[in-house]
């Protein structure tokens, strides 16, 4: 019979804390550049330049194919031998790099939605290729990538765990760190489990939000 | 104005879509061009502002050459407007937005000026007062008659017409092809249409495509009351 010891974490609160913040902190700056690098990799995947198209597609491939973790060793034990990189921008590389790959098929899907008599027409009022995806295809592209953006960025907030393979102190190394001195894993990664799935259910939420709000006609 | 010299358009596979075309159309007119579907129409319509890539031949508008390889093609279509048969309104921008963002982007006309143009041309197509809804709360027949605001918005030499009636039931056909009869000779004008009345109405010369060729180039009263070729007179008798 398991025995029950709740008392035990309050006393822990600060700790945790602190590593909820680093966990939103690695999100954040891995959704940021996340989401630019893939913007880049997915407009290079549909413009009409082929070793650009090329390479950006070998990059999607490559990454959506091996393990994150893979990616997260190869950045801070890798890289890291020869270079001083600390475990934060090693998992904020890793989780860019990773991510972007995915972001970048996203973006290229809604692109790829907007009807092609978009671009013709805008290309027939004399617009450029730069000028009409950035005026005319990318704003439709934009409002029917949001949703699948979202559960995203939702998968890297809980992709960030890994981030603690590289022993960077976010909330699911800090969780090992208290469960081996109090031993009562039900307990503690509970109540971590409840901190990623609060962060992820506000992230969906303020993405329908959005997109209620982007519902023009 | 627009010279197409020996014009061809190969599709995957080696047939032809257009085939060995050579026309002058002078500043002003109001060209129909007719034939049966699949006969080339709409890919000459798009070999002129280079929606699709030539094979052989050049077409010069207004002076400046067409050949794929050397040829600004945003300059061109700065001067050439297309109007399509699904109007390809940008869905997320009102009618005036519509009109408003290619002066900004392209012409580098300040918003008050874009905003008057807009406006006016709106009013002109018999748009006033619709100015702030969307494509989707527009009739087909209002959606085709923003395209062509829209197109004459950028001051085109050249209009291009890719059967801009077609997707419209005959009521709003009317307003529509009204609107393309008002536009007669103040621009040159190449209007692909199976619209009979129209045809002989309006157009200064009617061309006849037949399987990527051309066929007949005439009057009107000439080339459907008395085609030259066979082709061409089966087809009359068929729309007529």
């Amino acid at each position: 019979m398991y025995t029950w010891h709740w008392d035990q974490v309050p006393q822990y609160f600060p700790l945790i804390g602190a590593a909820t913040l680093r966990t939103l902190q690695v999100s954040v700056v891995s959704i940021v550049f996340g989401t630019l690098l893939g913007a880049v990799a997915g407009l290079m995947r549909v413009q009409p330049f082929r070793p650009a198209r090329f390479l950006a597609a070998s990059y999607v491939e490559l990454l959506r194919n091996i393990p994150l973790m893979l990616v997260l060793y190869l950045i801070y034990f890798g890289l890291g031998a020869f270079l001083p990189i600390s475990p934060f921008w090693a998992s904020v590389v890793g989780l860019s790099v990773f991510e972007g790959a995915y972001v970048a098929e996203i973006v290229r899907a809604g692109i790829q939605s907007v009807d092609r008599g978009q671009m013709e027409a805008a290309r027939s009022l004399g617009m450029s290729w730069l000028q009409s995806m950035r005026h005319v295809i990318v704003p439709q592209a934009v409002r029917r990538s949001l949703p699948p953006l979202t559960g995203q960025f939702v998968s890297l907030v809980k992709d960030s765990s890994l981030a603690s393979l590289v022993s960077y102190e976010e909330l699911m190394l800090v969780g090992r760190q208290i469960n081996s001195r109090i031993f009562s894993p039900f307990e503690v990664f509970l109540t971590i489990g409840g901190i990623y799935f609060a962060i992820c259910l506000t992230l969906s939420l303020l993405s329908r939000w959005q997109e209620a709000r982007l519902q023009g006609p | 104005m627009v010279r197409i010299r020996g014009v061809s358009r190969r599709f995957r596979g080696g047939h032809y879509g257009v085939r060995g075309v050579t026309l002058d159309v002078e500043r002003g007119e109001t060209l129909v061009i007719m034939g049966p579907s699949g006969s080339g129409k709409s890919t000459f319509l798009r070999c002129v502002n280079g929606l699709e890539t030539l094979d052989e031949g050049e077409i010069i508008i207004d002076g400046m050459r067409v050949d794929h390889r050397t040829t600004d093609w945003n300059k061109i279509r700065e001067e050439v407007g297309m109007v399509f048969q699904g109007f390809h309104l940008f869905p997320n921008r009102t009618a005036l937005m519509n009109l408003v963002l290619p002066q900004r982007v392209v012409r580098h006309r300040p918003a008050a000026e874009a905003d008057r143009n807009a406006r006016m041309l709106l009013e002109r197509v018999g748009l006033g007062g619709k100015e702030s809804r969307f494509p989707a709360e527009l009739s087909g027949g209002e959606k085709q008659r923003v395209a062509i605001a829209r197109a004459l918005a950028m001051e085109p030499e050249v209009l291009l017409l890719d059967e801009p009636t077609s997707a419209l039931d005959p009521e709003m056909r009317g307003e529509v092809l009204a609107v393309l009869r008002d536009l007669a000779g103040t621009c040159t004008m190449l209007v692909v249409t199976h619209e009979m009345s129209f045809a002989c109405n309006v157009a200064t010369r009617i061309w006849v495509f037949d399987e990527g060729r051309l066929v007949e180039d005439g009057p009107p009263s000439q080339v459907t009351g008395n085609p030259r070729s066979d082709r061409a007179r089966a087809f009359f008798r068929a729309v007529r």
